[in-house]
This record gives C-alpha cells, structure tokens and sequence, in this order.
C-alpha cells in the first residue's frame, strides 16, 4: 500500500532524506578511505610491502574487468592475465619508443589492448558458459607462448623491441612524478580510481542494464529490443581496455618484463580469486586483488611457500559455489553481524543476572 | 492485423507447428490448446527465436519474418514469458524505461511513459525497488508493464495468470481487456484458464498438435466439438 495523505507524504519525504543522509554516509566513508590508502597506506609499510601494494592495485583493475564479464555480464573468461600482458607489452613497447606523457601511454595501451582483445574476441563471443572458458583459456595459452619467443620490449629496436641483452637493461620509465615507489603506488591508485569510474557510469546506464538482461536471459534481453551480441562485445571491450591500462601500470611498476612472469594459469587464479572476492560487486575486486597479490607476500615474508594458495584459492572457490554465491564482500558483513549476534546474546543474560544480584 | 500462413516449424522429427495459415485481425485474440499444441512455439516464431522451415507472417503489412529477433522488439513486438522474466537485478523502474530505451521512442517521453504504463497496469509499488523482491503477482504486473510501454503493435501474452490466485488473475484480467484501447496493439493470450480467455477475447483460435483446428467467435469455439475432443479426448468417458 501506498501512504496516503500527509503522514503518508511525510513518512515517504522522510525515508527519502534518510536514503539520501545514508548514501552521502557512504561517500563520505569511500573518499575517507581513498585518502588513507593515497596518503596513510603507503607511510605504514615497508617498501617490501608498498611493492605489494602497487601488484594489488594493478590487479584489481583486471579483477573488475573480469569481475564486469563474470558476474554482470555472465562470460567466463579465462583469458584476462594474457590480456594483461598484451597490455603491459604494449605499454612497454610505447614507453620505450614514444617520449608520450605516461597517461597519454595507459590510454594508447587500453585502446590497442581493447582493439586485439576484440577481435580475439568476436568470434568466442558466439559461444557461451564453458565454451567460452574453454576457447579463452587457449587464447591466453596461445597469447603467452607467443610472447614467450617475442620476449618483452627492453629497449632494443625494431617492431619488438627486443635485442637479447641480459645486462646493462634500461629500465621502463615512470611518470616523472611518481618515480618511488610509495609515489608510484599513488598514482596506480588515481588511476584505479578512474578505471573504477569509468565501470561504475557504464554499470548505471544503459549498458549496465542490457548487461543485468543479457545476464539473467538473452530470450528476455533479445525480447527487450536489446542486441545482445553488441553488448556482450561492448564488456569484452571494456573489460579489455581497462586490463589494458592495468598492463600498462604494470610495465612502469616493474621496470623489467620478463615472459616468464605471464603464466596461462594465473588466469585461472584470476577468475578463483574473482569469484571468492566476490563477483557481483566493485568491491570484490578490491578483495580479490588482495587475495592475489597481498597474501603471497604476506607468506614470503613469514618464510612460508605462497604454493599453498592455490590450495586455499581450491577451498575458497568452493566454498563459494556452495554455500556464497556472491563472495566474501556479501558474506563477511552477515557472518559479523551474526557473530555481534551471538557475543549480545551471551553478553546480556550474564549482564541481566549481574544488575539483579 | 496479422496474417499467417502455411507456418511450419519442425525440430528434427517433430512438427510443433504444421501449416498453420490464421490471421488476428485486432483487438485481444485468444489463443488455446492443449500442452504440446504449438502455442509457446507460435510466439517464439513471431518473437524471432525459432526459424520457421516454411510459411509467411504478415503483420500490419510488414515481413515480420525477414527481420531480426531484437528489430522486431524495436519494432513492437512485445511478449512476456510463460516463466516470468522481468529483470529481477533492476528496478520496477529500469525494468520498464529499458524497453523505452531499446524502442525508437524519444528519450524525452522515457519517464511519463514508464509511468504510465506502471499505473496502467496497476502496479502499488515503489518504482525504485528493486523486481527481486517483488512477489508472484506484481512480477508478472512488471513483465506486462514492459509489454505495453510505448508504442507496442503486437502484444504476445504466455500464460500472464499463470499461479496467480483468482482475485489476482482478476485483476490481470481487466488489464488484459484494457490494452487494445489504451495502446492499440493487437494482443493475443495463451492461457488455459478458459474463464479468462472467454472474458479477454472475442475472437479465439485453438491449435492443436500444431494444426489449426477451431478459429472464431470465443464462445462458439469452445461448445465446437473438434475443441472439446482435443483437449478431453476422444475416448468416450465411461
């Protein structure tokens, strides 16, 4: 029922401010947060660790882009790391051979990375579920071995780059004003930011909600009038192109590329941590990203092998499947909530009995 | 008005529809036989989703079968599911602007005429919510919502009362008699509650194991002998 007459249009004008007083909560809350991952994050951890910031930064951008295709478009790729390194050897090749501003080069590496990842991509596009992993997989297969015998530009000349030096390698350059690391990490968070952005406007319009169809029924998204083909096409390319600048990052966070650290199964991980982290929302990314990137840090630093990931990541994932479709970002905050539940619940009979006596 | 005729549809050995040659002239057109007669197949034709393997469709002069599933959308082809299928992700809201969205309309237009199809079909809820966590009856008010938005032309109706109670179907119903007047689309209903096709249509055709077997005037229709042998058998009872 609808309220009616004034204390009905009170109520309603009431639970409108407290919607709107609740989202400038949540603003106020994220730029808190992005102030002290710009300015406090980086002071608080050793190099080692700012290092392994700057990796989960790179990598939740890939992780949102797979985490777009997965959870609201429903395409399973298991392609994205090579996307990746088709990105950072682009950005690579442009740094070396261009004197382009750095932004200039993360957008160049984006769009060529959106072009090739498209048309490797149009005609996997006709297939679907675990078809379509399938297909992906061998692509980021074929991708990585190709990479593997052109080898990562490091300064040579040419169309690739590449002269078979193994000493006196100049380093990728970084943007002038990010040369250290914590500087670095900065400026991988701004353009995280962006690429968070950019997927956010796509996800509150119209793209966003021929997605939401296409997800929950082509038959029902073809019968809204929607190309399903175009849009699927339209996520592949926007998944592509923000992987892209994430590859482009990656080229000035590492200074040197090697085609061994481009494995085909680190896109496997990518789509394990994916659907742990949570892949219904923005946030999951955040959360896979560290998953990926922070936890095998972590372990190194205690002297444990990051080996035993793969076997948490195998728990993890099933885990999801069962019993948290939608990951950790939706289950951490119930299982807190229960657990307040249950420390109140044996707080206040002891509590009640106390102030009796 | 559309024409169809000699429309076959065959999957491997099976005919769902055979020769099927009818034409819905205007107004609401009922459409009814037995599970397994052809009538989902017949809309999935018109939708665009199965290709027929002979047959024409003309609908108000135009080749509905040469265009392509999401064209004839934008064109005015309008259905709901026989399993609901409003986007349970998206708002009351989204769920109808989006069909708006996809049509030729004006972007202008958007918000009064979502609107006014939501009040249309009587739909008491927030238009903000998301369909999630809408129940049964108003999910089914959203997909109707979604078919009559605009300028649609044809309106395809599988099943809208299907699980309803009775006072919900009620309800269905007049919104079913309403939409000719209110949009001007041709509407045919599939449904096997006879009380609300007799009460929706005045004219109704009844398929068979694919073949057309009765068309005409609702009420005549259903005394028509061939109708009730197709749906009770033709075993005498006892």
């Amino acid at each position: 029922m609808k309220p009616t007459g004034v204390a009905g249009a009170a109520r309603q004008a009431w639970s409108s401010r407290n919607v709107e007083a609740r989202s400038s909560v949540r603003v106020a809350v994220i730029v808190a947060l992005l102030v002290f991952v710009l300015f406090g994050l980086p002071s608080l951890f050793s190099l080692y660790y700012v290092d392994a910031l700057i990796q989960v930064t790179i990598y939740a951008i890939v992780a949102l882009g797979l985490g777009l295709l997965v959870g609201r478009v429903g395409l399973f790729s298991l392609g994205q790391a090579a996307v990746l390194a088709l990105g950072a050897w682009v950005g690579a090749r442009l740094l070396f051979a261009t004197s382009l501003p750095y932004p200039l080069v993360l957008v160049l590496a984006g769009l060529i990375t959106m072009v090739l990842g498209v048309l490797v991509g149009l005609p996997a596009l006709r297939l679907r579920g675990l078809y379509l992993a399938l297909i992906t997989l061998m692509l980021a297969g074929a991708i990585t071995v190709v990479l593997a015998s052109t080898n990562f530009p490091n300064g040579g000349h040419g169309f690739l780059g590449y002269n078979g030096a193994f000493i006196h390698i100049p380093a990728i350059r970084r943007p002038s004003i990010a040369i250290t690391d914590p500087a670095f990490f900065r400026y991988s968070v701004v353009v995280a930011i962006l690429m968070f952005l950019l997927v956010l406007v796509h996800l509150r319009t119209r793209p966003g909600r021929a997605w939401a169809a296409i997800r929950q029924s082509e038959a029902a998204a073809l019968a809204a009038g929607i190309s399903t083909t175009r849009y699927k096409l339209w996520a592949f390319a926007l998944a592509s192109f923000i992987t892209g600048v994430a590859g482009g990052l990656l080229a000035g966070a590492d200074r040197y590329l090697y085609s061994i650290d481009f494995q085909t199964q680190d896109s496997i991980t990518l789509l394990a941590v994916v659907l742990m982290g949570g892949a219904y929302s923005m946030w999951g990314a955040i959360v896979a990203a560290v998953l990926m990137q922070f936890l095998p840090a972590l372990l190194n630093s205690w002297n444990v092998s990051p080996d035993w990931l793969d076997i948490l990541f195998g728990i993890g994932v099933l885990q999801v499947l069962t019993t948290a479709p939608a990951g950790i970002v939706d289950q951490m905050p119930k299982d807190i909530k229960r657990l307040a539940r249950f420390v109140r619940s044996r707080v206040r009979p002891a509590a009640a009995t106390g102030g009796s006596g | 008005m559309i024409e169809v005729s000699d429309l076959t549809v065959r999957f491997g050995g099976v005919t769902p529809l055979d020769r099927m040659s009818v034409t819905f002239d205007k107004g609401t057109c009922g459409l009814i036989g037995p599970n397994g007669a052809g009538k989902t197949t017949f809309f999935n034709v018109l939708s665009g989703f199965v290709r027929p393997a002979s047959g024409t469709i003309h609908a108000f002069g135009e080749d509905l079968l040469s265009m392509v599933h999401f064209r004839r959308a934008r064109w005015g082809v309008r259905r709901t599911f026989q399993t609901e299928q409003a986007i349970e992700g998206l708002s009351v809201f989204d769920n109808v602007a989006m069909i708006h969205e996809h049509s030729k309309l004006s972007r202008g237009s958007r918000r009064a005429d979502t609107l006014e199809a939501l009040s249309f079909v009587g739909l008491d809820v927030d238009p903000d919510v998301k369909v999630g966590t809408l129940g049964a009856g108003n999910r089914r008010l959203v997909e109707v919502a979604r078919a009559v938005v605009g300028k649609p032309r044809v309106v395809l109706l599988d099943e809208p009362a299907a699980g309803l109670p009775d006072r919900e179907t009620d309800q269905m119903g007049d919104v079913i008699r309403r939409i000719p007047d209110h949009t001007g689309a041709l509407t045919i209903l599939v449904d096997h509650d006879m009380d609300l096709v007799s009460s929706c249509c005045g004219v109704t055709s009844v398929l068979d194991f694919g073949k057309l077997i009765a068309s005409g005037p609702t009420a005549e229709v259903l005394r028509d002998e061939r109708v009730i042998r197709a749906y009770l058998g033709t075993e005498p009872v006892l």
